[in-house]
C-alpha cells in the first residue's frame, strides 16, 4: 500500500533521512523504531507530504505521491498524527473531530455525526462538549487519534501516540488501535513503547542516523546486534552476548 | 438551525424600529455611519476574526468598492446599483489578488498585517496622483435623490438600506460559520500544521474568506460613497477606516457573528457620549477610543459579547448559557 523508496533529507550540511526505504502492507501494523534523532519523524513527514524530500520517492497505492502537497495526500487516505499533540485549543472536542470528519462529509449535521461516532471509538465520548485545551495529555492523544480517523483514512501513521501516557493508560489504548486495524486501516507508526511494538507490529522497521539498519518480525529485530548497538553504543551486543555466556 | 439566526433577527428589528423612535437627524446620522462601519468591520472580521488573518489594510477593499462606484457614475454615467455591484466585485477581486500574493509567499501574523497595509497606501497614494480619481481634489457624486440613484431624501430610509446590508452581512456569517468552510477556516486560525493534516486547502481557504471579506468592505465602501456623495483618497484609502472596522470587530467580540455590529456601537457611542460631556476638548472621543481598546485587550479578550457571555454563564451556571450569538 506505502512504498517509501530511497528517501534522502538534507538539512543543510545534517543528512537527517539517508537512502532509507521501507514498505507498508494492506491492513498490516509495521512499526517503525529507532533511537531518539534517527529521522523517524522527518521520514513520517516526508511520508505525510508536510515536506519534500532531497531525493526518492513515495508511492501509494501504486501512485507516485512525492509531489503532492499533504492535504491531497490527507484526501487519497493518508492521515497522521503529530507527535507534539496539535489541537485547535479554542474549539471543544467534537469541533475538534468535525474538521477531520468535514474531509468526507460536506454537511455540518453528517459531520458532526460522525465526529461524535468516532470520539465514542476513542474513548472520547463523554468528553465531546469540552474545550480541547482542558483534557490531560491521555486525553491529547485520544483526540489526536479521533481527528486523524475522522477523515476515513486508509493508512493511518501515529507518530508516539503512547509517549507520555502511563502503563495503565498503555493498556487502554493497545486495544483500541487494534480495533482500528480490525476496521480495515493499514497503520505505520513511530513507537518507543517496545511493549506495545511487541503486542501490534507484524514487521517492524529500524532507522539509526537516518539509515535503515534493520527489518523484520519484532523479536528477531530486538535480537540484531546492529540493533542493540544503536541503542546502546559499540561493542555492546557483544559485551551481552559475553555476559549471557557466563551466566549460563 | 434557524435558532442560531433568532439573534441576528432580534437586533436587526431593533436597529430597523430606530426612524420611528427617535428622528433627530444627529441621531440617524450617527446610526447609518454606524451601521457602514460595522458592515466593513464584518468583512474584517470573517477574515481576522474567523480566519485569524490580521489585516490592517481593508481601506484596501473600503476604498476600491467607494471608487470604482464612483468613477462608474461620474465618468460614464452608470446606475448608482449597478455601479454598486461592480464596486463589490472589484472590492473582492482586489482583495482575492492581495491575499494571493501574500498567502501563497506565506505570509502570517504581523508580516501579513504590514503587507496590507502597504497595499493600502500603496492604492492611497495612486488614487492621489491619477487623473482618473479626481486626484487631490477627490470625486463629488451628483446630489440626484431617487432610488434608481441610491440616493435617499429621508434619512430613515437610507438607513434601512444599510441596515438590510448588514443584516445580510450577518447571515452570510452565520452561514459561513456553520458550514464545512467556515469550520475549515476555523481550523487554519487555530493551526495550520493540524488543518493541513486533515486535509484542508489552508491557502484556498484564505483566499476564500479574504474575497468574501473584500467584498462585505467593499460594500461599506460603496454605502459610504452613496451616504455622503463624496470621495478623496484619504477618505476611500486612508488608515482611519482599516483601523475603524478592525476595531469594531476587536471591541465587539472578533469571530463572533455580531461582535462587529455590538463593537461598532460601543465604540462610537462612546465616543459620541464623551463628546457630549467633554465637547470642547478637540479629540476626546479618540482619546475614549483608545481607553476602550486598553480596557478590553486586558480584560475582555473576548470583546464586549465575550465579556456578556462570561458573566451570563457565571450567573447562570447551573443551567447551560447559549453562548453563540
Amino acid at each position: 500500500m506505502l512504498d517509501v523508496q530511497d528517501i534522502t533529507m538534507r538539512f543543510g550540511g545534517l543528512v537527517a533521512v539517508s537512502g532509507a526505504s521501507l514498505s507498508v502492507p494492506k491492513g498490516a501494523i509495521v512499526g517503525l523504531i529507532g533511537p531518539n534523532g534517527a529521522g523517524k519523524t522527518t521520514l513520517f513527514t516526508i511520508i505525510a507530504g508536510f515536506q519534500a524530500p532531497s531525493a526518492g520517492r513515495v508511492a501509494f497505492g501504486g501512485q507516485d505521491i512525492t509531489g503532492k502537497p499533504a492535504h491531497i495526500r490527507a484526501r487519497l487516505g493518508i492521515a497522521r498524527t503529530f507527535q507534539i499533540v496539535q489541537p485547535f485549543a479554542g474549539l471543544n472536542v467534537r469541533e475538534n473531530i468535525a474538521v477531520g470528519a468535514y474531509l468526507r462529509h460536506a454537511r455540518r449535521a453528517d459531520a458532526h455525526a460522525r465526529a461524535e461516532e468516532v470520539a465514542r471509538r476513542v474513548g472520547l465520548g463523554v468528553d465531546l462538549d469540552k474545550p480541547a485545551a482542558s483534557l490531560t495529555v491521555a486525553g491529547r492523544k485520544r483526540l489526536e487519534l479521533a481527528r486523524a480517523l475522522a477523515t476515513e483514512p486508509l493508512l493511518l501513521l501515529l507518530d508516539e501516540v503512547l509517549a507520555g501516557l502511563n502503563p495503565s493508560e498503555i493498556r487502554d489504548i493497545i486495544p483500541v488501535i487494534q480495533a482500528i486495524r480490525d476496521d480495515g486501516v493499514t497503520i505505520l507508526m513511530i513507537e518507543h513503547v517496545m511493549q506495545a511494538v511487541m503486542n501490534l507490529c507484524s514487521h517492524v522497521h529500524v532507522l539509526a542516523r537516518g539509515r535503515m539498519i534493520a527489518q523484520g518480525a519484532p523479536r528477531d529485530v530486538c535480537a540484531d546486534p546492529a540493533v542493540i548497538e544503536a541503542y546502546l553504543g559499540k561493542g555492546a551486543a557483544g559485551r551481552i552476548e559475553a555476559g549471557e555466556a557466563s551466566d549460563a | 438551525m434557524m435558532r442560531t439566526y433568532l439573534p441576528i433577527l432580534a437586533i436587526v428589528g431593533l436597529i430597523a424600529a430606530i426612524p420611528f423612535a427617535v428622528t433627530s437627524n444627529t441621531a440617524l446620522n450617527f446610526v447609518v455611519f454606524v451601521l457602514i462601519i460595522a458592515l466593513g468591520a464584518q468583512g474584517w472580521n470573517l477574515l481576522g476574526g474567523v480566519g485569524g488573518q490580521f489585516s490592517f489594510g481593508h481601506a484596501a477593499f473600503f476604498g476600491t468598492g467607494a471608487y470604482v462606484s464612483a468613477i462608474l457614475q461620474v465618468r460614464y454615467g452608470l446606475n448608482a446599483w449597478i455601479a454598486m455591484a461592480a464596486g463589490i466585485l472589484l472590492g473582492a477581486a482586489v482583495a482575492w489578488g492581495i491575499g494571493f500574493l501574500s498567502f501563497r509567499a506565506g505570509l502570517r501574523g504581523s508580516y501579513f498585517a504590514l503587507v496590507t497595509l502597504a497595499f493600502a497606501e500603496v492604492l492611497r497614494i495612486l488614487a492621489n496622483a491619477v487623473p482618473i480619481t479626481g486626484g487631490a481634489a477627490g470625486l463629488l457624486l451628483k446630489l440626484d435623490i431617487g432610488v434608481l440613484n441610491l440616493q435617499f431624501a429621508s434619512r430613515a430610509a437610507f438607513l434601512w438600506l444599510a441596515l438590510g446590508c448588514v443584516a445580510a452581512g450577518l447571515v452570510l456569517c452565520r452561514w459561513i460559520m456553520d458550514s464545512r468552510f467556515g469550520a475549515q477556516l476555523v481550523a487554519v486560525r487555530e493551526n495550520e500544521d493540524a488543518a493541513r493534516a486533515l486535509g484542508v486547502d489552508v491557502l484556498a481557504v484564505k483566499l476564500k474568506a479574504i474575497t468574501v471579506s473584500g467584498a462585505l468592505t467593499a460594500a461599506a465602501g460603496c454605502l459610504y460613497l452613496q451616504y455622503f456623495l463624496y470621495l478623496d483618497a484619504n477618505i476611500a484609502y486612508g488608515v482611519w477606516i482599516s483601523i475603524e472596522v478592525l476595531l469594531a470587530a476587536m471591541v465587539g467580540g472578533r469571530g463572533l457573528v455580531l461582535g462587529p455590529l455590538v463593537g461598532a456601537f460601543t465604540l462610537h457611542g462612546l465616543g459620541d457620549l464623551t463628546k457630549q460631556f467633554a465637547g470642547g476638548i478637540p479629540g476626546i472621543d479618540l482619546a475614549a477610543y483608545g481607553t476602550v481598546l486598553i480596557l478590553v485587550v486586558a480584560f475582555a479578550p473576548g470583546g464586549v459579547l465575550g465579556l456578556l457571555t462570561r458573566l451570563w454563564t457565571r450567573r447562570a451556571a447551573a443551567q447551560p448559557a447559549g453562548g453563540r450569538a
